[in-house]
């Protein structure tokens, strides 16, 4: 052996150790999340965050397509039974086993009538242990997105909950805070090691986990920014490693500022604008996008291109369907965009008898990516083909009791499909005819019975392929009838210093840091 | 004295009923917190449910009179957003904005009394001249402009200070503070600057404007005559003439530099008591709104409340007067 091999073998040696060595991710995230509880008030972002901490019995892999996680296997049974075969050798960061009592415990508490996140478990009825290992999920008919659901019930450790008081889900309505909302234990890549509000969240590694880290990170502080400017002043001055929350308009100079990276790409929530459809508007007069032709005038009315390259500049996905292509359901011939034409336009208007037609569009300021400026563009270009829109804008907390009350006569809607990632969120809550379980979000009251129909028939339909189908017929229906529009895929932009070597970034704009390696800190 | 206290105790919680019952009228403008609180799956039967369990169905009256009836008994509820006691996240956020108060109010205190005192004895210099000029900028510059320009100039392109946060805080009881580390110590540079800015100008020109007052009086000329020292004149007995107005003003002013200090809190995210009120608002958290605003009232009532009694005890006059 000649000097020249020891060295390599030293340096190999060097860069081993330093692999292992602490990798500290500050990641400064647009909000902070609103409690460690993830059976607290449905916010998506909370519940992918606490993703690091606990898990489902499924998850969604790098495909966006669900994989197993806390169950290996699964069946379905009859009479509405899936049995789940549950991943044995797991333990709770508190050393705990995890078996079949605590996903009953966990199902129990989610589906509870105060819990705040029931609404993601839709079928549920009850869950029975079979043996330590093997829980049987009772569930209300025949009901084919269980395993999507699944993904965001996230399981917890029975006995820790009986020891803390903790069975039921904290209720604000009874005043009384829980113990879930400041503490964790939870089978997931991470453990927390403190939290304060608003200002730090700390993750540590854990040792234990079940799965093969793909990560090597030891530890993610995670401080939430609200302020886009600090944010992006913080990632150039380095004082973080990732945020998830890339302020749009600063995307240039990021991208142009050494050690920082940008990664853009557009995410699964879909801009669309609605009509109201009702035969009378809320004053009273007849309501001219009642009729199709209208509506139709107006989809040819909006200038796509524009809006992508002026108020998006460049960072959106123009979209011709209501869904985004990672969403099952979604089919390439429905995305085509209305072909832009303002003077045919304009007089199909004048035909229909809609010419000067006074009405007003109602958007918030603050739901979406640059909603302000889409819409005002959407105000000048249905003036110019001959209508007289006047923009009703405020908070989203304000304008989403006038969109959803029927009041507006044309309002915006960004609808992701979380946490189902399935075009029947979008069909059962904005495109069914309303009633008490379905078309929540129906604001035009329009009531279309083939896609009920077909949505009826998806819904307990096992074949996925069939199922599919179905819901393709549906969107090519809602497309046909023009009852949204749908303007562009929202852009996302994830912002990282250069001591971050890779992140994976799937169209659900959700950081998993568990598959997230940093450069070798030397 | 007694009666006065008591009459001065009584206006307060006047006051207080009065800045609740303001706020829930307002709450009713403020959007439905039930479109915040779920999410896209959620069907309209679930969401009736909540609102009724919430006590939201009920008349603004019924509302304002059972959070007044909790609230004497020091029960603010649980915050929607958080789930959390709303006392326990206000305790928890008032270290914070306190010790940013503090540290600006000493800023302004120790920065504009002698520039006001400089400005004032060198009069129609240039110097002092375009120290006044600079201060009508710190007036009118808004206070987040002003803390975006610090964070890109101190962090971004010097590096010397951190853009965001409180740093490591210990904690001594209930109280947290900075002060004792040095992250601490270099979070709170920026955001007392940004808020103390305002602060520092307005003693400087209060002080400025007394002291021309002051060094015209029959005493400095005497003094002056008598050949004490000039600095002496300037700084031992003519300001100290100047300062009663000065602190009166800043006492006062705390109240105000706590309302302000929403601003600075959301451009640093410092973990203050302003932090929280501005996420309840877009959360349409009424319970931690509702508490806030009495809070920072409570603080404005008693500030004032303060300076009347203290007024009342050096001059008598005020007490026969009134009481």
């Amino acid at each position: 052996m000649n000097l020249r091999t020891t060295l390599l073998a030293g340096a190999a040696m060097v860069a081993m150790t330093s692999a292992v060595s602490a990798e500290t991710l500050r990641w400064g995230a647009a909000r902070d999340i609103n409690s460690l509880d993830p059976y607290s008030y449905g916010s998506t972002f909370t519940i992918s965050f606490l993703n690091h901490v606990y898990e489902g019995l499924v998850r969604y892999n790098a495909d966006l397509t669900i994989e197993p996680a806390l169950a290996t296997s699964w069946e379905t049974m009859p009479g509405n039974i899936w049995r789940f075969h549950l991943r044995e050798g797991v333990k709770f960061h508190d050393g705990a086993d995890f078996t079949a009592d605590d996903v009953v415990a966990s199902l129990t508490r989610v589906s509870d009538e105060s819990s705040p996140l029931r609404g993601n478990l839709p079928a549920y009825k009850s869950a029975t242990k079979v043996d330590d290992h093997t829980v049987d999920i009772a569930v209300d008919g025949t009901y084919p997105l269980l395993l999507n659901d699944l993904t965001n019930i996230h399981m917890f450790d029975a006995g820790w909950l009986k020891a803390n008081g903790a069975e039921m889900p904290t209720d604000v309505a009874k005043k009384v805070e829980g113990y879930a909302t400041f503490h964790t234990n939870g089978t997931g890549p991470f453990s927390l090691e403190s939290r304060v509000p608003d200002s730090k969240t700390v993750l540590v590694v854990n040792p234990n986990w079940w799965d093969t880290p793909k990560h090597n990170l030891d530890r993610i502080e995670f401080t939430p920014i609200a302020s886009a400017a600090t944010r992006t002043a913080a990632l150039l001055a380095g004082e973080i490693d990732f945020t998830e929350a890339a302020p749009i308009q600063d995307l240039p100079r990021l991208e142009g500022a050494p050690g920082v990276k940008v990664l853009a790409s557009s995410e699964l929530r879909t801009l669309m604008f609605g009509f109201n459809e009702r035969p009378k508007l809320a004053d009273g007069r007849n309501n001219p996008f009642a009729d199709k032709r209208v509506r139709e005038a107006v989809a040819a009315g909006i200038d796509l291109d524009a809006i992508h390259k002026k108020v998006m500049r460049g960072q959106s996905r123009i979209a011709g369907t209501v869904v985004a292509p990672a969403i099952p359901g979604y089919s390439e011939d429905l995305d085509t965009p209305t072909p832009y034409d303002p003077d045919a336009a304009a007089k199909t208007i004048k035909d229909a008898g809609a010419e000067g037609f006074a009405f007003t569009l109602v958007c918030a300021n603050d739901a979406y990516v640059n909603e302000e400026g889409v819409c005002n563009a959407m105000v000048s270009m249905m003036t110019r083909i001959g209508l007289k829109p006047t923009l009703d804008i405020g908070p989203n907390a304000i304008q989403q009791v006038k969109q959803s009350s029927g009041e507006a006569d044309m309002f915006d809607l960004g609808w992701a499909n979380e946490p189902m990632l399935d075009s029947y969120s979008i069909l059962l809550q904005v495109f069914k005819t309303k009633s008490d379980n379905a078309g929540v979000f129906n604001w035009g009251g329009w009531s279309y019975p083939e896609i009920d129909k077909l949505l009826d028939a998806s819904a307990v339909e096992m074949d996925r392929d069939a199922r599919l189908k179905m819901e393709n017929e549906a969107l090519r229906l809602v497309k046909e009838n023009v009852i949204m529009i749908p303007i562009h895929q929202q852009p996302m932009a994830w912002g990282l210093s250069d001591k971050v070597d890779s992140v994976l970034q799937l169209s659900d704009n959700k950081a998993r840091h568990w598959m997230t390696t940093m450069k070798a800190a030397n | 004295m007694t009666v006065f206290l008591i009459k001065r105790l009584f206006n307060a919680a006047m006051v207080m009923l009065v800045v609740a019952a303001l706020a829930f009228m307002i709450f009713r403008f403020v959007g439905d917190p039930i479109q915040l609180m779920v999410n896209e799956q959620t069907t309209q039967g679930e969401k009736d449910a909540l609102r009724a369990s919430l006590g939201l169905n009920d008349s603004v009256v019924v509302q304002y009179l059972r959070f007044v009836g909790n609230a004497v008994r020091g029960d603010f509820g649980i915050s929607y957003r958080n789930q959390q006691s709303v006392m326990s996240l206000i305790a928890e956020r008032f270290p914070a904005t306190m010790e940013l108060v503090i540290v600006a109010t000493i800023l302004s205190l120790v920065v504009g009394i002698p520039l006001g005192v400089i400005t004032a004895i060198h009069r129609g210099r240039w110097f002092s001249e375009s120290l006044q000029f600079v201060s009508i900028i710190g007036v009118s510059l808004p206070s987040f402009v002003i803390g975006i320009v610090l964070i890109l100039v101190f962090s971004v392109e010097l590096g010397i200070a951190p853009a965001f946060g409180r740093g490591e805080v210990v904690r001594i009881g209930w109280w947290t503070t900075g002060l004792l580390t040095p992250s601490g110590r270099a979070a709170l540079v920026l955001p007392s600057i940004s808020l103390a800015l305002y602060q520092i100008t307005l003693v400087m020109r209060l002080v400025r404007a007394e002291m021309l007052e002051v060094l015209r009086s029959d005493f400095v000329k005497f003094a002056r005559a008598r050949g004490v020292p000039r600095w002496r004149v300037h700084y031992s007995h003519a300001l100290r003439n100047c300062l009663m107005p000065v602190v009166t003003m800043t006492a006062m002013n705390v109240g105000a530099l706590i309302a302000f200090a929403l601003i600075t809190e959301t451009v640093f995210q410092w973990p203050g008591m302003g932090l929280l009120f501005i996420q309840a608002v877009t959360f349409v958290d009424i319970p931690v709104m509702a508490a806030y605003l009495c809070i920072v009232s409570f603080i404005f009532v008693v500030l004032n409340t303060a300076v009347d009694i203290a007024y009342a005890l050096i001059d008598p006059r005020l007490r026969t007067a009134r009481g």
